[in-house]
């Protein structure tokens, strides 16, 4: 177990640099010069040799490199281009909604594929079953942005029921939080939720194949007990990890969501980031997605190793 | 000395592939999603020759009517034939999905398979790099680079490509893994074979199974990231219509024309639906073991079955 787990810390801490190299390269690989660019046409040369200096570029490589590594470490990812801001508060500011809406969604995710997945798992190439596979299938292929825009047309528009979009903190006013979380948290819910699925009917039906499980039904042991304490107990494992892995993805992935429902998320940051070229905003963003989902997945893996033994010695 | 040479060939033949093709005609979701996206390709050939409308002809006192016996899906803010565009948008979806995929097929296949083959600091070398753009959400990774390349169709080309690299390169490699050590491979570099001799004619149609059906699963996740960079504004650029453009458009009109932002998603809708449907049949025909596994990994939100794949 202990090498295992050094094991995955040392790749995780590999993959981290790569990632650090890369964001870091971002900047350079740009064509042209990013402070021109990041300017536009009017701008006067003590502007230029201000954000010049702030941003560090005129230093060797090497050493901007390690600059920018040290102070990202110490949680300072520089200063916007266009806002003075620093980049870090930028994201702070904006931490709250994005978590509210990844936790939401994976809430609805949850809700959706456990109960459809069991029950489809339950009762293979029933009608229920083929409900579940053909919702599941609908539900990857759909462009979520779209569904996004049609509830925004029906529960909206037509029936008037939900804000079109916009994000109150919950601190503010806990009830208009809420009503203007469903529609986005039920998109997402239901594509992460459609991916889910699967993956509880496949471990449910692989969990009902096992011999303790047939031990249990021919002693006599009432099905709904077999169910719950036999079966979902050890089926339920690999949605750890699929729903962990799930949640890394919502915290940094749903950019296009965040636009159709003007939701101020960090998606939403970074790509305002991206039309505005304000690449420190950028690259702080981008760092620190790859790192949330570094981190998710490592604790994943090792949450797995814990609840299933038989992983760490493979 | 050829034919010596020959001898140990790998189980797959010709007869295999046709037997493949009977199985899946027999699947009748395969042969629907089929009939869909030949129907798609023809459309995309065709090009505006059957569409009913110039697809950019504007046409401001028809601009915003409701879909019609003379225009099917209405007319947009500036008069134009929904249908039309969206016929016409088929050809930017498919030519982005293909072009994209074929880099992450030839790219990932190639570093998979050098990194399968020759193993060590070369595969450790690959593979962590490939885990490195791995680390990124894709529709995420998409966006830098289109910030670092420029947007347009082109880039948003090649950024979709970079971005579904790892999951092939992956697939490639865990074949390779467990097909180098085969009889036949042994047996064909004992005899002196070269290293691109063994790979091109014993691995690679031994590995193409797997390949084949992350193909199909990607070319629907592709056509989903094209649309997305589009409705973003970072893929496709105007006049020309994208069905992920016409969706954006579409939006600011939501409330007068819902007609503009519904037909383009339900065409991005059937599309994939169709490109996943078949792959699903091509995988349970191909490859029934991998199934679980490439599920996860194919959807490019989950990483793979456990997240274990890399340690083996």
């Amino acid at each position: 177990m202990t090498r295992y787990v050094v094991r995955r810390l040392a790749q995780s801490a590999a993959v981290l640099v790569g990632v650090s190299i890369l964001v870091f390269a971002v900047i350079h690989l740009v064509p042209g010069d990013p402070i021109r660019v990041a300017l536009g046409t009017r701008f006067t040369q003590e502007t230029y040799d201000a954000l010049l200096e702030r941003s560090g570029l005129d230093q060797p490589l090497v050493t901007q490199y390690f600059t920018w590594l040290a102070s990202a470490l110490q949680g300072d990812l520089g200063v916007s281009f266009r806002t003075g801001q620093t980049v870090t508060s930028m994201i702070l500011e904006r931490l709250p909604a994005t978590i509210s809406l990844a936790v939401a969604a994976i809430v609805v995710a949850l809700l959706i594929a456990v109960p459809l997945g069991t029950i489809s798992a339950l009762r293979p190439r029933s009608v229920v079953d083929g409900f579940a596979t053909v919702v599941s299938q609908a539900g990857i292929s759909i462009p979520d942005f779209w569904m996004g825009i049609m509830f925004i047309l029906i529960f909206a528009g037509t029936l008037g029921w939900l804000p079109t979009g916009g994000y109150v903190p919950l601190t503010d006013d806990p009830l208009e939080w809420a009503r203007r979380l469903i529609m986005p948290a039920v998109t997402i819910g239901v594509v992460s939720g459609s991916i889910m699925t699967r993956f509880v009917r496949s471990s449910v039906l692989e969990a009902m194949g096992q011999e303790h499980v047939q031990a249990a039904r021919a002693k006599g042991m009432r099905a709904r007990d077999v169910l719950s304490w036999h079966v979902l107990r050890n089926a339920l494992i690999p949605l750890v990890t699929v729903g962990g892995i799930q949640l890394a993805y919502l915290l940094s992935g749903v950019v296009v969501i965040e636009i159709v429902f003007r939701w101020p998320g960090l998606g939403q940051l970074a790509l305002q980031a991206v039309q505005q070229r304000d690449y420190p905003v950028l690259q702080g963003a981008v760092l620190l997605f790859a790192v949330i989902f570094l981190v998710v997945n490592l604790f994943v893996d090792l949450l797995y190793a814990r609840l299933d033994p038989r992983i760490a010695y493979r | 000395m050829t034919d010596v040479m020959q001898a140990p060939v790998a189980p797959s033949s010709r007869r295999r592939w046709v037997e493949t093709l009977a199985l899946l005609a027999r699947n009748p979701m395969a042969v629907a999603s089929t009939l869909v996206l030949a129907a798609l390709v023809l459309v995309a050939l065709l090009g505006d020759r059957i569409t009913p409308y110039n697809p950019l002809a504007q046409s401001i006192p028809d601009r915003l009517q409701a879909p019609s016996a003379e225009h099917w899906f209405g007319t947009d803010e500036l008069g134009r034939d929904v249908f039309s565009r969206v016929l016409d948008g088929a050809s930017v979806s498919l030519q982005v999905g293909f072009v994209a995929v074929g880099i992450s097929l030839f790219a990932g296949t190639l570093i998979g398979l050098v990194a399968g083959y020759y193993g060590r600091w070369l595969d450790d070398g690959l593979m962590r790099f490939m885990d490195v753009l791995f680390a990124f959400p894709a529709i995420l990774l998409a966006i830098v680079v289109v910030a670092v390349l420029g947007p347009g169709i082109t880039n948003a080309m090649i950024a979709i490509g970079i971005v579904y690299t790892p999951i092939f390169a992956r697939i490639a490699r865990a074949s390779v893994l467990s097909v180098r050590e085969e009889v036949y491979v042994r047996a064909a570099r004992s005899s002196g074979a070269r290293d691109l001799r063994i790979m091109a004619r014993h691995v690679l149609p031994n590995i193409a199974a797997p390949l084949i059906v992350q193909t199909s699963l990607s070319l629907a996740f592709a056509i989903l990231s094209e649309a997305a960079l589009s409705f973003l504004g970072l893929g496709v650029q105007p006049p020309d219509p994208s069905w992920g453009r016409m969706l954006s458009e579409g939006r600011s009109f939501i409330e007068q024309a819902w007609w503009m932002a519904l037909f383009p998603g339900l065409a991005i809708f059937v599309v994939v639906l169709a490109f996943n449907v078949l792959g699903d049949a091509l995988r349970d025909v191909l490859d029934p073991k991998q199934r679980s596994a490439i599920a996860g990994a194919a959807t490019g939100r989950v990483r793979d079955e456990r997240g274990l794949e890399r340690d083996q």
